[in-house]
């Protein structure tokens, strides 16, 4: 049974909130990490709600509102909300651990508690559309997002369930920033994120984000793309990459030369980016390649942005300018590859077509 | 007992996060549940806890606290008696 990306929702570095919008307008950033631009909440949540809900739950509910509104589903046609997630709502989770300690264990507020939990995005979001459905949520660090759509595949493709709601979600914290400013992991100095990738330097430019879609087995006016395959590696050698895009590619009977467009999770580490660069060399040296993080910076699941533009690539039929990497024009794609990885590890495979 | 209910409802407002609401909006009588400024239980525990740590004030029994919390008024009162911080 073929699974269907109808609908989309985004809120990220760049102003993807808005679904009429694709890159028109894209902010460039001089800076070691990017926080979002954050739409006008109460457009989408009654203050009362939004009150109580951390950064990652409003930015969560956002996207999944706009996903559920393009695609035109009944709140109670969701049989299922899927999250994938590396840090959960770690704002909340850093206070409620600071008011222990402060407190010498005493005092602790319910709040904080609350959201301090991994699970409580999807929660909050089953909570607000009153869907007593499959709640679920992947933490896998930087292919949580890719668990959370794997985990969709499967249901609709065993026909489990018709229409899920699967997003992923990181949020960005001081504390967070710091341990991953002192362990190297984050640009030592500013950089400008358009050029990124020609930093020559060790670490990301780091940001969050909230990526949410609805995949479902029936085809709505609204779709975007079908969702061909998702693969996950833990570990790779650069050496191995190649040979399992072969396999994966012909898993769905496709030859590198098939693909229209490939997009890639470069970040610009130079220490890491090697990955990338060998396929960009190689297999894919003659197809039009895409990268994204010099716009939505990197973060657990930075990978629901690749998987975002993908989408818009496809059911609009263009390659912005601002994401296009090499000189290989692309002419209305229709079968798109996303590769990404973080640090050499979590590999992830997607394919999408055009329906 | 008027710099204590001023006080009382800057913390109200802080720590129940009501971003929309400011100190003057609140009166002393104001039910602070339902109408008014429509708390709930999980806000009724965030005060309980409140009670503890500012005002050193452990409440035994759960239920006082309808009383109690009725208004900035009536906690303010509740306060001014039982504190010992």
């Amino acid at each position: 049974m073929p699974v269907y990306i109808n609908s989309i929702g985004s809120v990220s570095a760049q102003k993807t909130f808005d679904n009429s919008l694709f890159l028109e307008d894209v902010i460039c950033y001089n800076d070691t990490v990017l926080k979002i631009i954050a739409p006008d909440y109460k457009d989408y949540i009654p203050p009362a709600a939004a009150r109580r809900m951390a950064k990652g739950i409003k930015m969560s509910t956002v996207s999944a509102k706009t996903a559920m509104t393009e695609a035109g589903i009944e709140e109670n046609e969701i049989d299922a909300i899927i999250v994938g997630t590396g840090l959960g709502c770690i704002g909340d989770s850093e206070k409620f651990v600071r008011d222990i300690i402060g407190n010498k264990e005493q005092f602790l507020t319910p709040t904080r508690f609350i959201q301090s939990s991994h699970n409580t995005v999807a929660g909050q979001i089953a909570l607000g559309m009153g869907c007593k459905g499959h709640n679920f949520t992947y933490v896998h660090s930087s292919i949580s997002f890719e668990s959370a759509v794997l985990d969709a595949k499967m249901q609709l493709e065993n026909g489990e369930a018709n229409h899920i709601l699967v997003g992923g979600v990181d949020e960005l914290v001081d504390h967070h920033v710091k341990t991953h400013e002192l362990i190297g992991h984050i640009k030592e100095r500013p950089v400008e994120t358009m050029s990124v990738i020609n930093s020559g330097t060790k670490g990301a430019v780091f940001a969050e984000g909230a990526h949410f879609f609805t995949l479902s087995s029936v085809q709505r006016p609204s779709c975007y793309a079908e969702l061909m395959g998702i693969k996950t590696y833990n570990t790779l050698t650069q050496n191995q990459v190649p040979e399992k895009v072969r396999t994966f590619l012909s898993e769905y009977g496709l030859e590198p030369n098939d693909i229209d467009a490939v997009i890639f999770g470069y970040n610009g580490d130079v220490e890491f980016d090697g990955y990338y660069n060998g396929l960009a060399n190689g297999l894919f040296k003659n197809t039009a390649q895409v990268y994204f993080k010099h716009l939505s910076g990197e973060f657990d699941t930075a990978s629901g942005f690749g998987f975002w533009l993908a989408s818009k690539i496809i059911k609009e039929q263009r390659v912005p300018n601002v994401v296009h990497l090499n000189a290989v024009p692309v002419d209305g794609p229709e079968t798109m590859l996303i590769y990404n990885q973080y640090r050499g590890e979590n590999h992830s495979l997607t394919l999408l077509r055009r329906c | 007992m008027s710099e204590l209910k001023q006080e009382l409802k800057e913390k109200i407002i802080e720590q129940l996060n009501l971003e929309d609401v400011a100190v003057e909006e609140i009166k002393d009588t104001d039910p602070l549940f339902g109408e008014g400024l429509g708390l709930d239980s999980i806000d009724a525990l965030e005060l309980i806890v409140m009670l503890d740590k500012d005002y050193g004030i452990k409440l035994d029994d759960p239920k006082q606290g309808k009383t109690i919390f009725e208004s900035v008024e009536t906690m303010a009162g509740y306060i001014s008696k039982h504190r010992s911080r």
